[in-house]
């Protein structure tokens, strides 16, 4: 454990003239933080240091780490931007012991830690005292344990890391085996894993109890007003897939929300610390189901960043925004169908905006074989070149078709009066609740604020393009609309470009290609700018061929705290609209 | 349409007069007119959107109508990965839609578990809880495989005869219990199963997870 000093090995620690005692040590590029100092720095650092936006907070288990013996077995990182001067993070690491793991909390500070401090506690077993409502986000009430702690084995565990001894004995899987299914070598035969001796004739349930404002019952100007609760449940038409919202209502004005999740969780993080590196980047396309190409482009790009930097060929830079840009229109024409949807325009706008998509998934299934799970990115580049014929394809998308489409879209739907009347105003969120509830994307440039990472933290080749950041004043759902539809143009701005300029060449790094590669320990976080936000993912490597500890910052998951806030005092049917707005997809919210 | 040998229909009036039987009517009125619910989970509710949509459209099968209330749906096209959280809202829609009811699973999630079989919130597969007429794999299956899944489908409608229809049967109930969420979930008809297995795994002589926890602090 490291002792409170001022001056390590002769390198001086910051802020310890203003916080003294809070910085401990530095573990690569990040500051050790004492864990009864993090509240004062915290603010100090908001407060003082322009530190205003907290990306990510991320738990890890130090437990097999074969670098980190000495150090304390829990440990929670998080990255943290300035809105006003750009630039790279700073990041702070507060560290825990096995038999007291409890660190504060952040959320008077930055209130956007409120659901990943819940998914901290929830998946290691870390508490927050200070957080005002820490309990399960991702899994139920009386699941059985934290599940990503390393000494934590799912049902189907055979060994640490894949590919497994015992299911490929020789290289291949073995059908003949004692047990060849996976279920027979699980010991109920099943996925479930029950504490020892579990009798289920005394099991005892917790009850949830939802913390939705104010007391049910009282006077409203001598009329006797009741407060009821309605759950806008999993299976609903317009919740965009099985997200549950608990709304207090007193008549149609909603006093309380409080968004559920968990019904998609699948595991990504668990099964990602046992896959190889390559092995992960199909279940990065299953993230944001909508845009896979972006999900692998940010995982690529955070393993490449773990290696060291790894030189990418021009065209495979050229070929990576193409795709990611396509995926940006993909991702906004949905956007705005089924948010048309919500408000009511059954499926014509959808229709029209699906339509436009199918042609974009034509290229998709040409270049990489799949139409939404395309798989096509890989750490040094992309996988394969795309077809003959291509290129002239995208090009006549995206100089005549695709912007007939949005502008059609464009004149169909901005001015409509209906479009007006039930989005303008509708779901307010000013700049400083954006900021500090760490919104991101279209969120955050919708209520006034000009943050786009691909202009503050360039990552592939963005600044050798000429596109506009756009922002809009509004906070409302109609700026999120109106941010969506000039972010298409702008990525077809982009698309010209880099269509005029790709040059030819290989799309891999020359040499043999593995399929499995160590990287020595280190850690890294990369974060892009998805179509829904700031996507990032943070890796912690050991040394071997698999990752020790494999996070995603999920846009959606991130900007549903804003959601809650946002709808208070509107009415029922305007949580719909916002929800649209916010445009969240629960294979990344849950992950 | 099968014709009665021992009448025949008089040659003028051969456009106005059809013999068939009661079973192919009831089924080419069912499988012609089968109402999806709109229960998208995951990834392959995007590619059943995609069916519904105009490309492959799914309204010249009668499927167009995706009622989002169960009461009012015939097929339960469970799209997407069912994880523990869900099962017990999965298991009550489907006790909710009224007879004849029908499931598709699709996907490979649907099917058996899919890409996440491993983790420890994913159910291997709905037919663990619920019965299913049609499997249609894929990650996620193409919409031409969709379509051709709930052809399929009507294929096993067009066998069915009213003769030997569950639902018309005296006594026929097919709730299935809904599974309680206890430290895992627990599937009611299996309790009396895991309460033995539980009780044998206390009464081991090293536990599992104790022995596994000696073998990596042994290694590491």
């Amino acid at each position: 454990m490291a002792q409170p000093e001022t001056v390590v090995a002769g390198v001086d620690l910051p802020f310890n003239d203003a916080v003294p005692g809070a910085v401990i040590g530095r573990d690569g590029e990040a500051l050790v933080v004492a864990r009864d100092k993090l509240l004062e720095l915290a603010r100090y650092l908001r407060d003082h240091e322009g530190y205003d936006y907290l990306s990510s907070v991320t738990g890890v288990d130090n437990l097999t780490h074969p670098k980190r013996k000495d150090v304390e077995r829990f440990e929670v990182v998080y990255h943290l931007y300035s809105t006003k001067r750009g630039g790279g993070p700073l990041v702070l690491k507060a560290r825990a012991p096995e038999d007291d793991p409890e660190i504060p909390s952040v959320v008077s500070v930055w209130p956007g830690a409120d659901f990943q401090e819940r998914e901290i506690w929830d998946l290691f077993g870390i508490r927050f005292p200070g957080h005002p409502n820490l309990r399960r986000i991702l899994l139920w009430e009386g699941f059985h344990g934290h599940p990503l702690r390393k000494d934590w084995k799912e049902a189907y565990y055979e060994e640490e890391k894949k590919p497994y001894k015992s299911r490929h004995p020789d290289g291949r899987y073995d059908l003949k085996a004692k047990y060849p299914w996976h279920e027979e070598r699980a010991v109920f035969h099943d996925n479930l894993v029950f504490p020892e001796g579990f009798d289920p004739d005394q099991m005892d349930i917790p009850v949830v109890e939802y913390r939705l404002g104010q007391d049910i019952y009282r006077e409203l100007e001598g009329i006797k007003t009741d407060r009821i609760i309605v759950n806008m449940g999993p299976q609903h038409p317009s919740t965009h897939g099985v997200f549950r919202m608990v709304v207090a209502l007193e008549g149609e004005t909603i006093v309380g929300l409080e968004p559920e999740m968990g019904y998609l969780h699948r595991n990504h993080e668990k099964i990602g610390e046992r896959n190889t590196y390559l092995m992960n980047i199909p279940y990065t396309d299953r993230l944001d189901y909508i845009c896979s190409m972006s999900n692998n482009l940010g995982y690529v790009l955070a393993v490449e960043k773990l290696m060291g930097g790894v030189e990418v060929p021009e065209r495979a830079k050229y070929l990576r925004i193409i795709m990611v840009e396509l995926t940006r229109i993909i991702n906004h024409m949905w956007a705005i169908g089924f948010l048309l949807n919500d408000l009511g325009a059954f499926f014509t706008p959808a229709l029209y905006a699906i339509e436009e998509r199918e042609l974009i998934l034509d290229l998709f299934e040409a270049a990489s074989g799949s139409r939404m799970m395309c798989n096509y990115m890989r750490p040094g580049g992309v996988v394969r070149d795309v077809p003959d014929g291509w290129i002239e394809e995208a090009r006549k998308l995206v100089h005549n078709r695709l912007p007939r489409a949005v502008d059609e879209l464009d004149a169909y739907l901005t001015k409509n009066e209906i479009l007006l009347a039930r989005t303008k105003g509708v779901g307010y969120l000013s700049p400083e609740d954006a900021i500090a509830y760490s919104t991101s994307g279209p969120v955050l440039r919708g209520s006034g604020v000009p943050y786009d990472i691909r202009k503050v933290e360039p990552y592939c080749i963005y600044d050798r393009f000429d596109f506009d950041v756009v922002v809009e004043d509004g906070g409302d759902v109609y700026a999120r609309y109106m941010v969506r539809i000039r972010e298409m143009r702008e990525s077809l701005k982009i698309l010209r470009q880099a269509l005029r300029d790709i040059p030819e060449g290989p799309v891999l790094p020359p040499g043999k290609q593995k399929y499995s590669f160590r990287i020595p320990p280190g850690e890294a976080y990369q974060r892009i700018e998805a179509p829904k936000g700031e996507l990032g993912f943070y890796l912690v490597s050991d040394g071997t061929a698999n990752p020790y500890r494999y996070h995603v910052r999920a846009p959606s998951f991130i900007n549903l705290t804003a959601l809650g806030p946002m709808c208070i005092g509107y009415k029922v049917a305007d949580s719909v609209a916002i929800l649209g707005s916010i445009d969240i997809v629960l294979g990344e919210t849950d992950r | 349409m099968a014709e009665n040998e021992h009448l025949e229909v008089p040659p003028e009036l051969e456009r106005n007069v059809f013999l068939t039987t009661l079973d192919a009517i009831y089924n080419w009125s069912r499988k012609s007119s089968l109402w999806p619910m709109m229960f998208g989970l995951a990834c392959c509710a995007i590619e059943m959107i995609c069916t519904a949509a105009a490309r492959y459209d799914l309204a010249r099968f009668g499927m167009e109508v995706m009622r989002p209330s169960p009461r009012q749906a015939d097929v339960m096209i469970v799209s997407g990965t069912v994880t523990k959280k869900m099962v017990p809202q999965v298991v009550r829609l489907y006790n909710q839609m009224p007879q004849p009811r029908y499931v598709v699973a699709m996907g490979s999630c649907a099917t058996g578990g899919g890409p996440f079989k491993e983790g420890y919130n994913v159910v291997s597969g709905i037919d663990k809880f619920i019965p299913v007429d049609v499997y249609v794999p894929g990650c996620p299956p193409t919409p031409e495989a969709l379509l051709y899944g709930m052809m399929r489908l009507q294929e096993k409608i067009k066998r069915q005869s009213i003769k030997t229809v569950p639902w018309y049967r005296k006594e026929y109930r097919d709730d299935i219990p809904v599974p309680v969420l206890g430290p895992d979930v627990l599937d009611l008809r299996r309790k009396e199963e895991i309460k033995r297995k539980s009780k044998e795994l206390a009464e081991a002589s090293v536990p599992r997870y104790k022995r596994i926890l000696e073998e990596m602090k042994a290694s590491s």
